[in-house]
């Protein structure tokens, strides 16, 4: 059985931060939809998901980052993932979908960007 | 001629079990001589393949039936897994990826799966639900990296 997703919130200057502990899949997705929806209600400058933990995402977990990437366009926040691991590196590669989201190393350079 | 699988599972319905799963196939994909990142993908396949069971066959109910029966296969060299369910039985045709280009949740699982695979082959079984079909071949360097192929080379189900 998984364990729930905890999901660490911070804020760095005016923006969100959001660092899920551990996988995002199908059973853990819903819970971080429900986290990136509760921080955009903030009205952040900007909202970094912290993914320097996150070992492993699938394609609950990608559908999710999508909504993110829609629900910020739509607020006029900006979005930037950050401290990526290879792979889920990789998915977003597989997916065609490196290029649609703003990545930095770390949380960091992600508020700085 | 056929013969059983080396090692065969069965589990709910049940997304939380899935991290489970993963780790098991993992496990199991280093023993014939996967690496790293291609154990990544085939753990990522069986992971897409299991939540569209879960999603689309069952209907997100969580007492459905799912068998996973796992091969090393020799020729070429790789693994073989067939994926059966009991869930509603889709039309194979009709099971394939989204563009890409259209950027939106969703969609992406079969893509995945026919990306990271050598094979993949949905079918309705005879009695009732899917079947999938998935193969995984070691590449060059694991080929040159792992140990000799066993002696005995097996057929799977059909």
């Amino acid at each position: 059985m998984s364990t729930p997703l905890v999901i660490k919130n911070s804020t760095i200057d005016s923006s969100a931060v959001l660092s899920p502990q551990s996988d995002i899949d199908m059973a853990r997705a819903p819970a971080m939809r429900e986290a990136i929806k509760q921080a955009l209600t903030t009205k952040p400058s900007r909202l970094v998901i912290d993914l320097s933990v996150v070992d492993y995402v699938d394609s609950s977990g990608i559908a999710t980052l999508v909504e993110a990437l829609k629900w910020t366009r739509e607020a006029n926040i900006a979005l930037s993932l950050a401290g990526l691991r290879p792979r889920v590196k990789t998915l977003l590669e597989i997916t065609k979908l490196s290029a649609m989201f703003t990545t930095r190393p770390t949380v960091e350079e992600a508020c700085k960007a | 001629m056929e013969r059983e699988p080396e090692i065969s599972i069965r589990i709910f319905s049940d997304p939380h079990l899935l991290a489970t799963v993963r780790c098991a196939i993992e496990g199991w994909s280093k023993c014939i001589g996967f690496q790293e990142r291609s154990r990544a993908l085939i753990a990522l396949a069986i992971d897409e393949a299991l939540t569209n069971v879960i999603r689309h066959g069952y209907g997100n109910q969580t007492n459905g039936m799912i068998w996973l029966h796992l091969w090393r296969s020799t020729e070429p060299r790789g693994l073989r897994i067939i994926i059966e369910d009991l869930g509603k039985v889709t039309d194979p045709s009709k099971i394939k990826g989204r563009e890409l280009a259209d950027v939106r949740p969703g969609g992406l699982g079969v893509h995945i799966i026919k990306e990271t695979m050598n094979e993949s082959v949905w079918e309705p079984r005879a009695s009732g639900g899917m079947r999938l079909t998935l193969a995984k071949w070691l590449n060059a360097e694991e080929l040159a990296a792992s140990y000799p192929a066993p002696s005995n080379p097996e057929q799977p189900h059909s």
